[in-house]
């Protein structure tokens, strides 16, 4: 019987497998950040332990960066807030004392953990690949296997090299023919969380496949499989193939010589065989899949563009319509109501899903002689990552987006979760292109909508949520 | 880690389905640097009517009146009765840090998102799921009686109702060892060290490129 991309990388991984199912696996590459490692780093010292193996390691502060030019420019000492102040000196300490290199704050690489790993070639395909952060599934598209992990375990990972872990199942989803223009891998993403709800993914490794998945950039595969997560799947996968060796060669960590052409030859044996068994089966038609906006506090709560809120009579169960009831309360949303009706007055584009070259592009392409919205507040473009900023600026897009009247800050997590001084307030309603539409997830009560950075950038200069086909530049 | 074995309790509800780590502590909280002190910002969002700030001592702050956790009837509450998909979000392990710390020791549910089950595990939190027909008739049962407690042994996998019966639940068994003796895992792995050094080895050979040092 042939194997699943996911059985090949479990194989491959496998140190030790237990009589009680439980098995020991050997990780590749360990990403760390400031705020999922300091007790990680207090256990080992504690315990008098030490790294396993130093070359798997690489960190790099984002969560609680600050956005702000000046506020950067002057250094980590300078940083108002002084929790977070303590937060980043603790991670550089942490790296100081355990030997552990680290991108510094002030680094033209320094970046979101889930931009600056593909970019820096730190990840790579075959790998398996952890981080304290859910979002780790982000370098499935790699064809890595890639997962989330708590404290526990980063120190787990520190000291032994290893997790301890069971065998996931194999979930295919495929999505059939070409995208339809003004269609991103966002769309995808939220379609399928629509689909199989948050909870669908639990229990298995998802391979995402199927030719539209093919005809995606490397950006769109990382939105896609970064939002494995918020359908309940650990990791998400897609094969390797020529989009992702043109990806990674070059790549600064990037093997090179002798050892590119040995790792080329391994990673293209990266894909599901033909004759692979996937214990669950979902085919979508790409041609379905329009634009998608949440309206809710979780990222199933999503329809077209052209959609409604919907209605209380439409929910099966009293755990449903009071969930629909919490969440229209939430939103400040009626039951019924037309998602092109709804006005945000913020706009964030930024986030490990959506801060990539192509997502700046997607937003500058809306933006260009447009100008955002007398109703937005506050339009946030951040980039995920110093070299996406110097891209960006290379290609003039940060002129389009300041032209139009949105802000070009500084890399970092920023408003997908608040950590920082980029928050709602309560009662903001936010176009994001990030991940997450939990109560309070942008900041103490505010509300978030879920898109692609095109509709973001369309809801922007529109003031409403509108769909991005119709605007001029796409058609 | 804490060791759990047998375990009776007051029952208190989080009666919606998909509660995410960022409602069981919200991101201002993650700044700090340690393990405990989490419990008096559980659910912060839900249980306080103002915006908590880490660092900010939580009693003066006002509750809210509607917030179950609130009730005098649940004080002293260590299991806690949820929905399907409890622990959804975020990874951070401040969630059940933070449970633990307010004094929970067991959340029944219908299920539970994977990163924050294997997370309660390492913390003696113990996640029990149970067919969401008998969740159902635990909430109801909790409802109407004031004083509701459930006892979980763990050695012989059942929960105990007030009225002597016995619901049966599934745990995975490495889990259940490792709770039932208050083990840690990386004591337990590091008696594999040997196996590791020689998956390794060999591992290198085969994919040198894997360990060179990320020279920054």
């Amino acid at each position: 019987m042939g194997k699943t991309l996911y059985d090949k990388l479990w194989d491959n991984h496998l140190v030790e497998q237990r009589e009680d199912g439980t098995a020991l696996i050997y990780i590749d590459r360990h990403l760390l950040h400031e705020v999922t490692s300091p007790q990680a780093f207090e256990g080992l010292r504690l315990a008098g332990r030490a790294p396993w193996r130093i070359s798997a390691n690489i960190a790099v502060p984002d969560h609680n960066v600050s956005t702000d030019r000046t506020e950067r420019l002057a250094g980590v000492q300078a940083l108002k807030d002084e929790v977070s102040r303590i937060q980043l000196t603790t991670l550089d300490d942490n790296c100081a004392a355990f030997d552990i290199p680290e991108i510094p704050l002030d680094d033209l690489r320094q970046g979101i953990v889930h931009v600056m790993g593909p970019e820096q070639g730190a990840t790579l395909p075959g790998m398996t690949i952890v981080c304290g952060d859910s979002h780790t599934s982000t370098h499935g598209a790699l064809g890595a296997l890639a997962h989330g992990i708590g404290t526990s375990e980063v120190e787990h990972v520190l000291a032994t090299q290893c997790l301890i872990g069971r065998k996931m199942k194999n979930f295919r989803i495929e999505v059939r023919g070409p995208l339809g223009l003004g269609v991103t891998a966002k769309d995808v993403a939220l379609a399928i969380i629509g689909k199989i709800g948050t909870a669908g993914g639990t229990g298995f490794a998802i391979e995402f496949a199927g030719d539209a998945i093919r005809g995606l950039t490397m950006e769109g595969r990382m939105s896609l499989c970064n939002m494995a997560i918020e359908a309940g799947a650990r990791s998400g996968l897609i094969a390797v193939d020529e989009t992702t060796l043109e990806y990674v060669e070059g790549k600064p960590y990037s093997p090179k010589g002798d050892e590119w052409e040995a790792a080329k030859a391994f990673w293209s044996t990266l894909h599901s065989d033909d004759d692979a068994v996937f214990e669950r089966e979902l085919v979508l038609e790409a041609a379905d899949i329009k634009p998608q906006v949440t309206w809710g506090t979780s990222p199933e709560m999503v329809v077209d563009i052209g959609g409604r809120v919907p209605l209380m009579s439409e929910m099966a169960t009293d755990t449903a319509r009071s969930g629909l009831k919490r969440a229209l309360d939430y939103m400040g949303l009626e039951e019924g109501q037309r998602i092109e009706d709804i006005e945000p007055n913020v706009v964030f584009i930024g986030s490990c899903t959506n801060s990539r070259i192509e997502d700046i592009r997607a937003a500058a392409k809306v933006a260009r002689g447009r100008k955002v919205a007398g109703g937005i507040k506050q339009a946030l473009v951040v980039p995920g990552s110093g070299l996406v900023k110097q891209q960006a600026e290379a290609e003039g897009l940060d002129k389009i987006l300041l032209e139009a009247g949105f802000e070009w800050r500084e890399p970092g997590c920023s408003m997908c979760l608040a950590m920082n001084a980029d928050k709602l307030s309560p009662g903001d309603r936010c176009a994001s292109t990030s991940n997450r539409n939990f109560e309070g997830r942008q900041g103490f009560g505010g509300r978030t909508h879920l898109v692609s950075p095109a509709m973001a950038a369309a809801a922007a200069v529109t003031g409403r949520f509108v769909d991005v086909r119709t605007l001029e530049e796409m058609s | 880690m804490l060791a759990f074995t047998v375990h009776s309790g007051l029952v208190a509800p989080m009666d919606r389905a998909n509660v995410d780590t960022d409602m069981i502590v919200p991101k201002q909280f993650l700044k700090s640097i340690k393990r405990t002190g989490f419990g008096p910002n559980l659910f912060d969002e839900m249980r306080y009517l103002d915006e908590g700030q880490p660092g900010v001592d939580c009693s003066g702050r006002p509750l809210n009146p509607d917030f179950p956790l609130n009730f005098e009837r649940y004080q002293g509450a260590s299991v806690l009765l949820a929905r399907e998909n409890f622990g959804c979000g975020s990874s951070r392990e401040h969630a059940p840090w933070a449970l633990v710390d307010y004094g929970f020791r067991c959340v029944i549910a219908p299920s539970f998102a994977e990163i924050f089950n294997g997370n309660s595990f390492k913390n003696g939190l113990l996640p029990i799921p149970l067919d969401s027909d008998i969740v159902d008739r635990l909430f109801a049962a909790m409802y109407e009686t004031p004083g509701y407690a459930l006892t979980i042994d763990l050695e012989r996998q059942v929960v105990i109702e007030p009225n002597g019966e016995e619901i049966s639940f599934e745990v995975d068994a490495f889990r259940r060892d490792c709770l039932l003796k208050g083990l840690d895992d990386i004591g337990i792995t590091l008696q594999s060290a040997d196996a590791i050094r020689q998956f390794e080895s060999g591992y290198q050979k085969t994919y040198p490129w894997l360990f060179h040092r990320l020279e920054v």
